[in-house]
């Protein structure tokens, strides 16, 4: 009974791997949520020159998780990993205000994409613990995200150095792409 | 995608497997769409990316854009999968494709990752590639990985570090020059990490000889290592010039090692030392005489190609190898059979040619090219060693030369035929007819037109030079413009120095005028025109001897001019033919080392041959110097002396050009200081101990940079034939200017400067040219004894040893020696030394002297005697 329950959840999720892009400015915390995610630990990090990929097994989900470096020189070649992807994780330092801007236009820009049009979006307003740090209300509202129709979107308080927020961030998106299936 | 399926529909009705049919660049591309799928599919992926590599080996172009955006970024997406051929398959493409630098960051980070990974395939694989794609910058980030990969465990991942250093070598040698590897325990590791370690130190002389001395006293475990090890030696041993016999010692010591491949290696190495003795020599041709017998073919052709190459200059040596050898003729493969009979003929003695000659004909169509050109080189060496064989060994080159087979067999073919009908006065004759006949049915027009120019030279002096003008007009007739302008040059040699076939060769030429070709018309006409004025001074200057441009100085005079592309003033032939080449300086940086390496490697060829050879260079650098252009014709050079240290600030060597009257000597200089620039180079010679010579000009070299080769010349006219000089307080003067390399700026004002030099010394040698006789027939077959003696009165005299009596063993106790020269002037002398160990162990002499008058005699005498 058991095994013939998991065979009709493995029907539903399709067995696949979902691919998820972790996408943001640099320096908003993007590769330690990966880790974070992946290991449960919090690593010493250097700047991402390039990606890192790693694969995460939450709730009988295989997320496939792409981390691309932020530096502006990297973030031309975004696009070249958005084929295929079923969702985009997108990363933003609360605690800094004067590149919220440039945080908003990297976002639109990629909204804009075709190849992401079916992607669900999930924004972690990161750095919680941070003083200063904006709420998640104050980001939406910078990022426009209201202004969104035509995809499934979310948007989280976290903390990865905490591991606050983490978990509710992949329970919307289990549960988002599940019900895509 | 259809094409997969449709590829082997193809395959299967021609009933083999071709997997790359019709692979093409765009299917591909439009494959690479595969990466993007989430769910990889390893074997497919593989599969492309196979193709992709075919695609790249044979040179297929992808834009940049099709590279990096079709290809490159979503083959990165395969990082995703642990999949280890995948991953494998993937590094080797990112490797190949070597994506724009500016994309390449995008997966830094992920390779320094894998370097670090717990997989070691991923580990070494990452470490090559990151080597491969990145930069200057990113090395020194990534740098202390790679020194905690060199002393890795896992040998594959030390020696894809080792490897990657080396290539690093190339583009970063200060970065690599700061690791330090040692101690390696994998034999493939200790292969690299030897390499590596001669790289680094390449530069370096003394370091490489200490890393070679220090190794050399350790067993290496690898045979590999061992084997770079002996190579690394011999470098050591060449460029030493030391007599340091721990070298030697420990290459005999591998003669005992437990691999084949390292005793092979140490065996070959000591065959190719330079001055190797024949008691240095025979433990290595007795392990070669073992590998003989070796059931393995490589064994056995390695070992006899050694032999083959050593047998040139010890045919003594060889000769105990000969019974094993003989066995080897009937080798089923071929190749080894070819080398076999080649040392033979060697090694053999004058009874056996004749044998052999019928069992090489026996296979001559069973090999390849290349062996049979080998076979050819081995005849013409038998030739000139046996002269009285000629009649044989001609019959069977022209039996061989109507087989089929490519250019070069046939140009290895007629060149030996030259060179027999130019050193062997009987052979000229049927050698011609040879050649007459292989023209008649020739495809290569460059073959064609030289034997038409050695027709035309030799031809008319037989005795039957008419014979000769059928074949050379069936030329005009049936032949491309080419060779029918050659036949018509050929034609008129003959009509100009055989006055009875004047008439008729002018009738022939006169055919020749409606001839389609422009060249083959206006040659016919002029030739024909000069031979009908009858008037022999024209025809002399004009048909007879006719002196060639130089034309490799024309041809560059005329690129030189095409690309100025400055058209108003026209092209200056006169000019361009006085154009000075700068063909001997690329003779003069040889170093000596290098110098001595080729003279071990031609022991064969003899003094004679290349003494001609940079002859013909000198003479037409000289020619093109205008202050010496009245000097007539250069009799010899000398070769090149040092006048210096040759680790001086300034290294300079001279030759000597003997011409009737005058003496040239020539000055290479080679300024090793990089921070100057000399100007005005010249030498100044003191003529004050030399009664009867007089200063006549000196040519000085304009500017000489840091390790550029400058030539000056000084001449001197001598009232006496042969002057004896000898020539103290040589100085070079100079005008030194300070040098920025960095920014290649020349200070404006430079200060005086002179450089004292050795003395130079003019002496019989010098007036003496090598002339090699082969048919100097003598009765002793056997010549043993005292090789010392032979090489110097050989060089004191510079004359050409007869007979090859210059090669002696070590051993012998009495010797004749056989020289032959020619001193300026055109008088021949032969030379009769017979040597002899005395009971007191001193080495006596017996000198016969034959020349045509007895001043010369007598000087030879005194040359020999002082």
């Amino acid at each position: 009974m058991g095994i013939f329950l998991s065979k009709i959840f493995g029907r539903i999720l399709g067995n696949k791997e979902v691919r998820i892009l972790i996408l943001g400015l640099d320096n908003a915390g993007k590769t330690t949520i990966l880790y974070r995610l992946h290991q449960g630990e919090v690593v010493t990090t250097i700047p991402t020159i390039g990606f890192n990929v790693e694969t995460v097994t939450y709730k009988n989900i295989k997320f496939q998780v792409w981390d691309l470096g932020g530096q502006s020189s990297i973030r031309p070649y975004w696009r070249c990993y958005y084929p295929n992807t079923n969702a985009i994780i997108y990363v933003v330092d609360s605690a800094d205000q004067e590149r919220i801007n440039i945080c908003k236009d990297e976002l639109l820009a990629m909204l804009d994409e075709d190849e992401l049009k079916d992607a669900a979006l999930c924004v972690f307003a990161n750095k919680q613990d941070l003083p200063g740090a904006m709420s998640a209300a104050q980001i939406s509202e910078a990022l426009g995200l209201a202004g969104i129709k035509n995809r499934e979107w979310s948007i989280f308080q976290t903390s990865a150095t905490k591991g606050e927020g983490l978990t509710e961030g992949l329970d919307w998106l289990s549960l988002t792409l599940a019900g895509k299936k | 995608m259809s094409f997969p399926s449709e590829k082997k529909d193809d395959d299967e009705g021609l009933g083999y497997e071709r997997p790359f049919r019709g692979v093409d660049k765009a299917h591909v591309i439009q494959e690479a769409r595969m990466f993007n799928d989430p769910n990889v599919e390893p074997a497919r992926c593989i599969q492309l990316m196979t193709k992709l590599l075919y695609l790249l080996g044979k040179g297929e172009n992808f834009s940049s854009k099709e590279s990096t955006e079709s290809i490159f970024f979503p083959m990165t997406k395969l990082f995703q999968s642990k999949d280890e051929k995948l991953r494998r398959m993937m590094y080797l493409v990112i490797k190949e494709l070597k994506p724009d630098s500016d994309c390449v960051i995008i997966v830094t980070s992920t390779l320094t990752k894998d370097m670090n990974a717990t997989n070691d395939l991923f580990r070494a694989n990452a470490i090559r590639v990151l080597c491969t794609i990145t930069d200057t910058a990113m090395l020194t980030a990534i740098e202390r990985y790679l020194k905690q990969a060199i002393v890795d465990k896992q040998p594959l991942v030390a020696s894809a570090a080792l490897v990657a250093g080396m290539k690093l070598m190339k583009s970063n040698p200060d970065v690599v020059k700061r690791w330090a590897a040692n101690d390696k325990s994998s034999q493939m590791v200790q292969y690299h990490a030897l390499s590596l370690l001669y790289n680094i130190k390449k530069s370096d002389r003394l370091a490489v000889s200490k890393l070679v001395a220090q190794l050399s006293k350790t067993q290496l475990k690898s045979p590999l290592a061992q084997c770079l090890l002996i190579r690394y030696t011999v470098t050591v041993m060449a460029e030493g010039n030391t007599q340091d016999r721990s070298y030697y010692e420990f290459l005999e010591n591998c003669l005992r090692h437990r691999s084949e491949m390292v005793i092979f290696e140490a065996a070959r190495a000591i065959c190719q030392l330079p001055n190797v003795s024949q008691r240095e020599l025979t433990p290595a041709i007795t392990v070669l005489q073992l590998f003989l017998s070796s059931p393995k073919p490589s064994l056995r052709f390695a070992a006899v190609r050694a032999l083959n190459r050593v047998a040139m200059a010890f045919p003594l040596t060889v000769t105990s190898c000969n019974l094993d050898l003989e066995n080897m003729i009937s080798d089923s493969n071929r190749s080894i059979a070819t080398l076999a009979i080649t040392t033979l003929l060697k090694t053999g003695s004058e009874s056996s040619v004749d044998r052999l000659m019928k069992q090489i004909s026996s296979f001559m169509s069973e090999i390849a090219d290349e062996f049979k050109i080998m076979v050819v080189d081995a005849i013409r060496a038998l030739c000139l060693k046996y002269p009285q064989k000629h009649r044989v060994l001609i019959n069977f080159l022209s039996t061989i030369l109507r087989e089929e087979g490519g250019f070069e067999f046939k140009k290895a073919i007629t060149d030996t035929m030259l060179a027999l009908i130019n050193d062997i006065p009987d052979a000229v004759e049927p050698g011609l007819l040879h050649l007459c006949e292989f023209i008649e049915d020739c495809e290569f027009t460059y073959l064609s037109t030289q034997i038409l120019h050695v027709l035309g030279k030799r031809g008319p002096k037989t005795s039957h030079p008419g014979r000769y003008i059928r074949h050379i007009y069936n030329r005009i007739i049936l032949e491309n413009a080419t060779v029918r302008s050659a036949a018509v040059t050929s034609l008129a040699k003959f009509g100009a120095q055989v006055p009875s076939l004047r008439s008729n060769i002018i009738t022939l030429l006169r055919r020749c005028v409606h001839d389609a070709d422009d060249e083959v018309r206006d040659r016919s006409t002029f030739y024909g025109t000069i031979l009908a004025s009858e008037s022999e001074p024209m025809i002399k200057k004009y048909i007879v001897d006719v002196v060639p441009h130089k034309l490799d100085g024309v041809q560059k005079a005329i690129e030189d001019y095409i690309e100025a592309s400055d058209f108003t003033t026209s092209f200056n032939f006169a000019k361009a033919v006085t154009m000075p080449i700068h063909v001997p300086t690329k003779e003069a940086k040889k170093t000596p080392q290098q110098a001595v390496a080729e003279v071990a490697a031609n022991a064969g060829s003899s003094i004679a041959s290349k003494r001609q050879e940079t002859g013909t260079i000198y003479a037409d650098l000289l020619n093109q110097i205008p202050e010496f252009a009245g000097f007539g014709a250069l009799f010899t050079s000398s070769p090149p002396v040092n006048l210096t240290e040759s680790e001086a600030e300034y290294v300079v060597t001279c030759i000597k050009h003997v011409f009737p009257e005058h003496i040239v000597f020539h000055f290479n200089i080679k300024n090793t200081m990089e921070e100057e620039q000399l100007e005005n180079v010249c030498v100044e010679l003191d003529l004050s101990d030399c009664p009867g010579c007089s200063f006549v000009a000196s040519i000085p070299s304009d500017a000489i940079k840091f390790e550029q080769p400058g030539m000056a010349y000084v001449a001197i006219r001598r009232t006496k034939a042969m002057a004896n000089m000898f020539l103290k307080n040589c100085k070079l003067t100079f005008v030194r200017k300070e040098y920025d390399p960095t920014s290649g700026e020349v200070a404006p004002d430079g200060d005086e400067d002179d450089y004292p030099l050795d003395e130079i010394e003019v002496g019989l040698s010098d007036y003496t040219k090598p002339l090699s006789l082969p048919d100097f027939r003598s009765a002793l077959e056997k010549y043993k004894s005292i090789s010392d003696a032979v090489v110097a009165i050989q060089e004191t005299l510079g004359m050409d040893a007869c007979e090859n009596s210059a090669s002696v063993s070590s051993a012998a106790r009495q010797h004749r020696l056989l020289l032959s020269g020619v001193l300026l002037g055109e008088l021949a002398v032969l030379v009769r030394a017979d040597l002899r160990t005395s009971a007191s162990n001193v080495v006596e002499m017996k000198l016969m002297i034959r020349s045509q008058t007895p001043e010369v005699s007598e000087a030879v005498l005194e040359a020999v005697s002082s």
